[in-house]
């Protein structure tokens, strides 16, 4: 927990400094109260690579880090997350996790990887998110069964996939293969 | 995950393909040529999983650029009576609101489908016909200051009746949303092929179905971006959006910015967050931000939000069918009788009414039924004007044909499935031509459906419902059988149109796809086409195609799908429907490649000492056939076409750059007898699945789904299997969950994804997905599109299972767990006599009646005579003190008050300037009073009927009430808004009691001088 | 889809939080994980004038379980509460329940005390609450009260907290010995709000069930056992709570669908606890 900054109330109409530390770096910008962290990321710090789905906290698109917790950036303010380390889809290829599989892959984990093989994602929109969900999820459960890991990912709205990639790719990269019988593909034939 | 490909060449030979789709691929597979053919992951999807990719409001916009907010109808049909901007423009950081007036001053209205009097304009003129349609654009230096100004342009409405329903709106007592219009029926045509009247007259017997398919869309997951600037000097503008195509509504947006189409410069962003049709929606607002854009001098950026997105973006059409088939004993069908009506919306907005005739050719299905007589209406409806969403039409048409060929199936005993057989158009009979004028291009249906039964292992299937049903449980079996249509021709749209307006009009045709292909001095291959991708990694598989035709990698080549119409080629069948890619847009792409590569072979034959059809390109080398070693590399034969065309043979063109205009041969333009062929290509899909449903809940599980496609050639089979979990997953969407709901007063209702329900990763099962290839003989690569088509099918084998399992009919789409219920469940059993009023004591019952009015009824006990009761209602003062959050009451007329209330549920307030009055005076006995007002959070009215009645011990009073409440609180409070109004109203009528000195209020919420009081200490 | 402005404080301390809240009035709001509240904001369907945030204030961070009950203060989040290794012994009905409050994401920030001040009438915790006799704790800048579930919920979005209390923690009480928990909830998605949700509870001597998303508030009713096993009349209980509870209709589900879900979905829970008593 990083230290409080003094309680004083910041005015509704100025702009206040929000300092983060964003994929390991600290960064400074400037943010009414009201100001979506989404919006911070995304119009004051440049960073676009989180997405904006719904704003009201049901898509997941938005999903990224607060202090390792995988939260919706839409339904907290940029003044909320002042001092707070924030990790975002950019991030991920920095703290890489396993090791290079290919020429055109380094700058991936594992777990990237792991969708392009399977085609987990289509327009790519909700990918963001979902990444940072599981970036979170999986270090806490490593090796979900498919019915825990549907049930995480049932936090994040995709239009494209029918999630089938995604499933296949998380149960890939994490030592598993899909359950057969899980889900329609039913067992007894 | 199984799935098995069979490819059937052109000759007849077929081959199995070991293709495992579910199996993860990886490019590390050895380099042998073709890539087409092969599942390769994409070159896409780099950009996209490390967040470097970018979508439209990603991009940068210009300094000094406005951020634009809508304000949206919160009424579903009112005439706009004033719009007061004062204190919008008064806001903080506003620098302009642009209203209907500006349109009309500097825009036209949107070219309609059809010959109506109906004026669509970007801005409401006048009067508004759907909640959420814009009537006001506040622009100010940031997103968050134009809301703020949104809140404070206080809008004048007269309410209008509302048409909520196809019922409504055909019946000729219905208000004309048009004044021009005399009905809501906008258009109605009928057609005749074959003798459908002697083939009913013939056959055994005739069986019907009636149908509705609701309103739903593909809500991709990001929502419309338009960043717009207009230069005065040349009034010329520049937009960028991600918008989809079809580029035929260019030029509609061009008359209604009153521009050449030259002077409508439209880009595309690189990347676009999925689309399905929708994002062809965007386009009035790209005309709503150039107008703002030139009214206010500024660049202009509008993001739309996901509320504004469900409300009033886009949806499919509502359709109402009723089908009837003459059919033998056999199953047989001789001849349908078709009546659709279609729910467009408010206004037929471009390309509509294309959903309802994008399958006039193939009406008939996989079905070979000579004979067809058809109706098509075409109602206006105070709801969200419709457009393209993925599946176009199909869902609606096949749920209707295919619930019918299960009736068949059904009335005369026979398996479903040896119907569908007995129907299905013969392998020899291809190309088939349908009664409608549909060319349906090759395929073996029966054959296909014969593997889809043996490798989806339906026997294995109907073991497990029989042994299921044996345990008591209900399972049922569902089939469908569809051709999914791909590229439209561009002409079907005028088969609405009679044959003497068609020839007034100029035909209209064929289906022009552009690719262009250029050869840089290094070697380099640059591909661009005009498809406007959304997600489906057209980049991936251009690369496969051109790379095939150069004999180089796919590394080798770079495609750009960004689009702008003032550089690159383009027409007006350009974009991203119709699922015209791998058809028409990857076989564009090929025929410019190899123009391109025969233009090469042509310069580079004579340093070879070859002739030019000779000349081979293989492994990044050129040489001539049967002399490898003498090899060229490729990027010298391109160095030498842009370094030394001086030494090229005479009269060659040292052009490295190659344009195609590609049109499918077959696309006609309708015939005087109005046949059309309304697609290039038709697809083959069989369907089957088995669902159980809880006997306790209602709810449809989906146990197993196989779907067999046969889509002619697949470029690249890792993408195909994208497209079908893709279309799958929202058909599973479209049957169980997914419904754009409308109150009986026209409110909307869905305006979260809390209420518009997509399906998660818990509801979206994995389907066995089947393959066999009939290459299409119409499309260069032999493809067809695959997109769309369990769109088409699966809501349609959904209901087909539920149907089996249930024994009988079906309710409308979406099957949801209540409405399954109310079929399986016995009667309630009856409110015992002991229980007490529903509810907390003391507030009001919801009304019996039930439906999605806000009604309830309740009464109270009083102390004190009847007269005392009038007399505190008649009484202003006493009035202001009943009425919840009332702040001032002023006399408005004889029992007529405007009011100022701040009305709230827990933390939820708005502010609302209300009229109340009291009416239909009986003193002491009865009265109704009415009120009505609103807020930003939307607009309320509300009827009271309230009759006193002496008592021994003082008066009952009784109430029945009803309201209405529209626009955002009830989009997206719908799941409360009849207990908020319950406890609104009994806040009401329990300071009636109280004034009247009565008990105080059980449950009431602590008033301001309660709160006070508590506050100070004094009363706990 | 952007929130009205407001001013925003983050107090050092509760005592602080109090006081701005006091003085704000009707006009200041508190967050904590502001999963219920963000969207509102968002919607501009709440615009407060001063916002305090309390989700730092390790003052309303505890999470203990003593003399009976489980406390729960302001910042505890779902996830917190549902990862403490020993919530099944404490409140067993808590750990079946909380899975189903919103999606991973929503409850690594929502809070438990936020989701009963919120008295959404479908939601888990306030169930919860109601179905195993909680309490919840109320405090403004003068003074601490402590109010039971079942009198705490007034209707949708209501409750008797006042402008100046905060919601400073729930208590649950500890699980019998004896007793036996279920919980069944459906909804039309997986993560959805509930259309009717059951919670059933059975001890030595009675049978409760605590249903939510029928009525406008959580509401429990409880039967004598009958030698130990359910009432012989359930049914007509069940139908008697049914039409007691009401229930709307909405594009989603009708009232007489959710009535059917009390009576069946009610039978199967309260016999599932009474199986499973320890």
């Amino acid at each position: 927990m990083p230290p409080l900054k003094s309680a004083v109330t910041l005015a509704a109409d100025a702009r206040h400094t929000v300092t983060i530390v964003l994929n390991g770096a600290p960064r400074t910008g400037q943010a009414h109260p009201r100001l979506l962290l989404s919006d911070f990321l995304r119009h004051e710090l440049g960073a676009h690579g989180t997405r904006v789905g719904c704003e009201h906290g049901v898509c997941g698109a938005c999903t990224v880090r607060i202090d390792g917790v995988a939260q919706r950036a839409c339904l907290t303010l940029a003044v909320q997350a002042d001092g707070r380390r924030i990790d975002t889809v950019e991030g991920l290829s920095q703290s890489n996790e396993g090791p290079n599989q290919g020429p055109n892959e380094g700058r991936m984990t594992a777990l990237q990887e792991a969708f392009r093989r399977h085609h987990a994602l289509q327009c790519g929109f909700c990918t963001a998110g979902i990444l940072m969900s599981l970036s979170d999820y999986l270090g806490r459960n490593p090796k979900p069964t498919e019915e825990e890991l549907r049930d995480m990912l049932s936090g994040h709205l995709c239009r494209c996939t029918g999630y089938a990639g995604i499933v296949r790719a998380v149960m890939d990269v994490t030592g598993q293969t899909p359950e057969p019988g899980a889900m329609g593909e039913a067992a007894h034939v | 995950m199984t799935a098995m490909r069979t490819v059937e060449s052109g000759a007849g030979g077929r081959a199995a393909v070991d293709h495992r789709p579910g199996v993860a691929v990886t490019d590390a597979e050895p380099a042998a040529q073709p890539f087409v053919g092969r599942p390769m992951p994409r070159v896409e999807d780099a950009a996209l999983l490390t967040g470097v990719a970018r979508y439209a409001d990603d991009l940068p916009a210009k300094p000094g650029t406005l951020h634009a907010a809508i304000l949206r109808s919160p009424h579903a049909h009112a005439e706009i009576l004033g719009i007061d901007t004062a204190a919008a423009l008064a806001t903080s950081g506003v620098a302009a609101v642009v209203t209907g007036a500006d349109a009309k001053r500097v825009a036209s209205p949107f070219l309609v489908g059809v010959r109506a009097p109906m004026e669509h304009w970007c801005l409401a003129v006048d009067r508004v016909r759907h909640v959420g349609e814009p009537i006001a654009v506040v622009l100010a230096d940031s997103r968050y200051h134009a809301e703020d100004a949104l809140d404070r342009i206080e809008v004048r409405y007269r309410p209008l009746p509302p048409v909520t329903s196809i019922g409504q709106a055909l019946d000729p007592a219905s208000t004309p949303l048009h004044p021009g219009l005399a009905s809501n029926l906008v258009n109605s045509r009928s057609f005749r092929y074959g003798d459908p009247e002697g083939a009913f007259a013939r056959a055994a017997r005739t069986v019907s179905i009636e149908v509705e398919f609701p309103r739903n869309s593909c809500t991709p997951m990001e929502c419309f971006v338009v960043l717009a600037e207009h230069d005065a000097a040349e009034d010329a503008y520049e937009i960028l959006s991600n918008f989809s195509g079809p580029f035929a509504v260019h030029p509609v947006m061009a008359k209604a910015l009153n521009v050449p189409g030259s002077r409508l410069r439209l880009k595309t962003p690189p990347h676009s967050g999925g689309s399905f049709g929708n994002k062809q929606a965007v386009f009035p607002y790209i005309v709503l931000m150039g107008l703002c854009a030139r009214v206010s001098g500024r660049p202009v950026k509008w993001v739309e939000d996901r509320l504004e997105h469900l409300m009033a973006a886009t949806s499919a059409t509502a359709r109402r069918m009723r089908i009837d088939a003459a059919v033998e004993p056999d199953g047989k069908v001789l001849a349908l009788r078709m009546e659709q009506t279609e729910d467009c919306g408010a206004y037929l907005r471009a390309p509509e009414p294309a959903s309802l005739y994008r399958n006039h050719g193939n009406l008939t299905g996989a079905y070979d039924i000579p004979h067809l007589a058809v109706t098509n209406r075409i109602v206006v409806t105070s709801k969200t004007p419709t457009g393209l969403n993925r599946g176009f039409g199909g869902g609606q048409l096949y749920y209707g044909l295919e619930r019918l060929m299960n009736r068949v199936a059904a009335e005369l005993g026979l398996d479903p499935l040896d119907v569908i057989r007995r129907n299905l158009v013969a392998a020899d009979a291809m190309p088939y031509r349908t009664a409608s004028g549909g060319s349906l291009d090759s395929g073996d249906y029966h054959a296909t459906l014969d593997e889809a039964v043996r490798d989806g292992a339906l026997d294995a299937l109907k073991a497990r419902r029989d042994a299921l049903r044996a345990q008591g449980r209900l399972y049922g079996i569902g089939y469908a059988a569809v051709v999914e249509p791909s590229i439209s021709n561009m002409g079907y749209i005028t088969t609405v149109l009679t044959a003497e307006e068609r020839r007034k009009a100029g035909p209209k045709n064929g289906a022009q796809a552009t690719a262009s292909v250029a050869v840089d001095p290094t070697g380099g291959v640059s591909v661009h086409v005009s498809s406007a991708p959304q997600g489906q990694g057209h980049r991936t598989v251009l690369a496969q195609v051109v790379a095939d035709v150069f004999g180089l990698g796919v590394e080798d080549i770079r495609v750009n799908t960004d689009l702008d119409t003032g550089k690159d080629a383009w027409s007006i069948a350009s974009g991203n429907y119709s699922s015209r890619f791998a058809g028409a847009v990857a076989g564009a792409a090929q025929v410019a490649a190899t123009r391109l590569r025969d233009r090469m072979a042509a310069l580079v034959a004579g340093s070879l000492n070859s002739r030019p059809e000779e000349v081979r390109f293989a492994g990044g080398k050129v040489f001539a056939a049967g002399n490898p070693d003498n090899a060229l590399s490729f990027s010298r034969v391109a160095a030498a076409g842009h370094w030394a065309p001086g030494t090229l043979p005479d009269g060659r063109e040292a052009a490295l750059r190659e344009t195609a205009f590609w049109t499918p041969e077959p696309l006609k333009a309708p015939t005087d007898a109005d046949h059309i062929n309304s697609s290039a290509c038709y697809g083959f899909i069989v369907d089957f699945c088995g669902v159980e449903i809880d006997r306790d809940t209602g709810a449809v599980r989906i146990d197993r789904y196989v779907t067999m496609h046969d889509a002619g050639r697949l470029l690249n089979p890792l993408l195909v299997e994208g497209q079908i979990l893709g279309g799958f997953a929202h058909a599973v969407g479209a049957a169980l969950y997914e419904e754009y709901a409308y109150g009986d007063d026209g409110r909307f209702l869905s305006g979260t994804f809390a209420d518009y329900l997509v399906p998660t990763a818990c509801e979206v099962p994995v389907p066995v997905i089947l393959h066999r290839e009939s290459p299409s003989p119409v499309t260069p690569l032999g493809a067809k599109g695959v997109g769309e088509g369990n769109c088409m099918s699966t809501p349609a084998c959904l209901a087909n299972a539920v149907a089996d399992a249930l024994g009988g009919p079906v309710p409308s789409l979406p099957l949801t767990p209540a409405k399954i219920a109310a079929l399986i469940h016995p009667p309630e059993p009856p409110r015992p006599a002991a229980a007490g009023a529903a509810g907390a004591v003391g507030a009001p019952a919801p009304s019996a009646s039930g439906g999605r009015g806000l009604t309830g009824e309740g009464s109270r006990e009083v102390p004190a005579p009847p007269e005392q009761v009038w007399a505190i209602l008649l009484d202003p003062k006493e009035l202001a003190a009943l009425l919840p959050g009332c702040e001032a009451l002023d006399h408005a007329g004889p029992d007529a008050y405007r009011a100022e209330v701040v009305v709230g549920i827990g933390p939820v307030r708005g502010r609302y300037t209300a009229e109340v009055a009291l009416s239909d005076l009986d003193p002491p006995r009865s009265l109704t009073l009415t009120g009505s007002g609103a807020s930003a959070l939307g607009t309320g009215r509300g009827t009271g009927h309230v009759t006193l009645e002496r008592t021994a011990g003082g008066t009952r009073v009784t109430y029945r009430y009803s309201a209405e409440v529209g626009g955002k609180v009830a989009a997206v409070g719908g799941r409360m808004l009849d207990s908020a109004s319950r406890l609104l109203i009994g806040q009401f009528f329990e300071k009636l009691v109280a004034r009247a000195g009565g008990a105080p209020a059980p449950a009431e919420r602590p008033g301001l001088l309660t709160r006070l009081l508590r506050f100070l200490g004094l009363n706990r | 889809m952007k929130p009205a402005s407001f001013d925003y404080l983050r107090p050092a301390t509760v005592a602080d939080a109090l006081a701005a809240l006091a003085a704000g009035g009707d006009d200041a709001r508190v967050i904590a994980g502001g999963q219920s509240l963000m969207p509102m904001l968002n919607m501009r369907l709440v615009q407060p004038r001063l916002l305090i945030d309390l989700s730092r204030l390790e003052e309303l961070r505890t999470l203990k379980a003593d003399s009976g009950w489980l406390s729960v203060g302001a910042a505890v989040t779902q996830t917190e509460l549902l990862s403490r290794p020993t919530l099944r012994d404490e409140v067993p009905l808590l750990a079946s329940a909380l899975p189903w409050v919103g999606h991973f994401q929503t409850r690594n920030r929502g809070t438990v005390c936020g989701s009963v001040a919120h008295a959404d009438p479908s939601a888990e915790a306030p169930l919860c609450l109601v179905a195993t006799g909680g309490e919840v704790v109320l405090r403004n800048v003068r003074r601490r009260r402590t109010v039971k579930a079942a009198d705490f919920f007034l209707g949708p979005l209501t409750t008797v907290k006042a402008a100046d209390e905060i919601v400073e923690s729930v208590r649950f009480p500890l699980a019998a010995a004896g007793s036996g928990h279920a919980f069944r909830e459906v909804s039309m998605r997986h993560g959805d709000f509930a259309i009717a949700a059951c919670a059933a509870t059975v001890d030595g001597t009675q049978a409760s069930l605590a249903v939510g998303g029928v009525a406008d508030r959580p509401t429990l009713r409880s039967w004598p056992l009958a030698g130990g096993a359910l009432p012989p009349d359930l049914d007509a209980a069940l139908n008697a709570f049914a039409w007691d509870l009401g229930g709307d209709d909405d594009q989603h589900a009708t009232a007489r669908y959710r009535r059917d879900l009390v009576r069946r979905i009610g039978r199967t829970v309260l016999e599932e606890a009474l199986s499973c008593r320890r």
